[in-house]
């Protein structure tokens, strides 16, 4: 069983992405995040949960302070998952191209 | 010069698009989708049936390293010789819906072409789990590139 939040949906959701951009910029405590977003503090730390479930965030304690930090190396695994199905295209008309480049048409 | 295929993936949405420029002329392109011994040779299959016009139908059956035997088919719609192709596609014994393709061949010049290709599933959950199929494939295959992406980032 998958217990574990789907990544694609916590990238999905336009909030998140937001969080995950200004986070990328420098790490920042929950109370500055939420700062940053007219919604609520509650609903922005409902947001920085699921962040942080998929990995996309992770916490650092300095002092009494708890900073986020964007885990790039999980960004990028997400980033890729179409790179695949890309490159499975890109071989086949790859291919094709170069087939049809010694064809010669049938008259 | 090399021509990258490009795939747009909007969140949310049903539908993807496959965009590949070509140093073909635009006949060529699309003597590549409607002849079956050159289909057989660049989407590695056996075309055990191909009807390229409107109301028509095709059949084709690939085997894996495995020797397994996967067939997918489709309707064709609609036919316009170097211009478009509008068919469904479907994997056989698969719990994938049916899709929804349109193939657009556009000339660019004299040598070369365009092809676009605007597909439509059943619903945005279907185009995800296609869409992740190669990266799931690509997970489990050791040599794969990706393997080696995830594991560093691990």
């Amino acid at each position: 069983m998958k217990t574990r939040r789907d990544i694609f949906q916590a990238i999905a959701d336009p909030t998140r992405r937001a969080i995950l951009s200004l986070v990328a910029l420098h790490a920042m405590t929950p109370g500055a995040i939420a700062d940053s977003f007219d919604s609520s503090r509650q609903t922005i730390s409902k947001h920085i949960q699921i962040l942080t479930e998929c990995q996309l965030l992770q916490q650092e304690q300095s002092g009494r302070e708890i900073f986020y930090h964007f885990n790039a190396k999980k960004m990028k695994e997400v980033a890729d998952f179409i790179e695949p199905f890309r490159t499975l295209w890109d071989d086949r008309f790859n291919k094709l191209e170069s087939i049809m480049k010694k064809y010669k048409p049938k008259k | 010069m090399e021509r990258k295929t490009k795939i747009d993936a909007e969140d949310g949405k049903q539908e993807i698009t496959i965009t590949r420029e070509f140093d073909l002329p635009v006949e060529l392109l699309f003597s590549a989708y409607v002849e079956p011994d050159i289909i057989e040779q660049w989407m590695g299959t056996k075309v055990l049936k191909l009807e390229n016009k409107r109301h028509g139908s095709y059949q084709f059956e690939t085997t894996d390293p495995k020797g397994n035997k996967h067939r997918f088919h489709g309707t064709i719609h609609d036919v316009n010789t170097n211009q478009k192709i509008i068919r469904t596609f479907e994997m056989e014994n698969t719990p994938f819906d049916v899709q929804l393709e349109f193939l657009e061949f556009e000339k660019l010049t004299g040598d070369t072409s365009r092809l676009v290709m605007h597909v439509v599933y059943r619903s945005v959950e279907m185009r995800d789990q296609i869409l992740k199929l190669p990266f799931a494939q690509g997970i489990n295959m050791a040599h794969n590139r990706l393997q080696d992406v995830v594991n560093k980032s691990r």
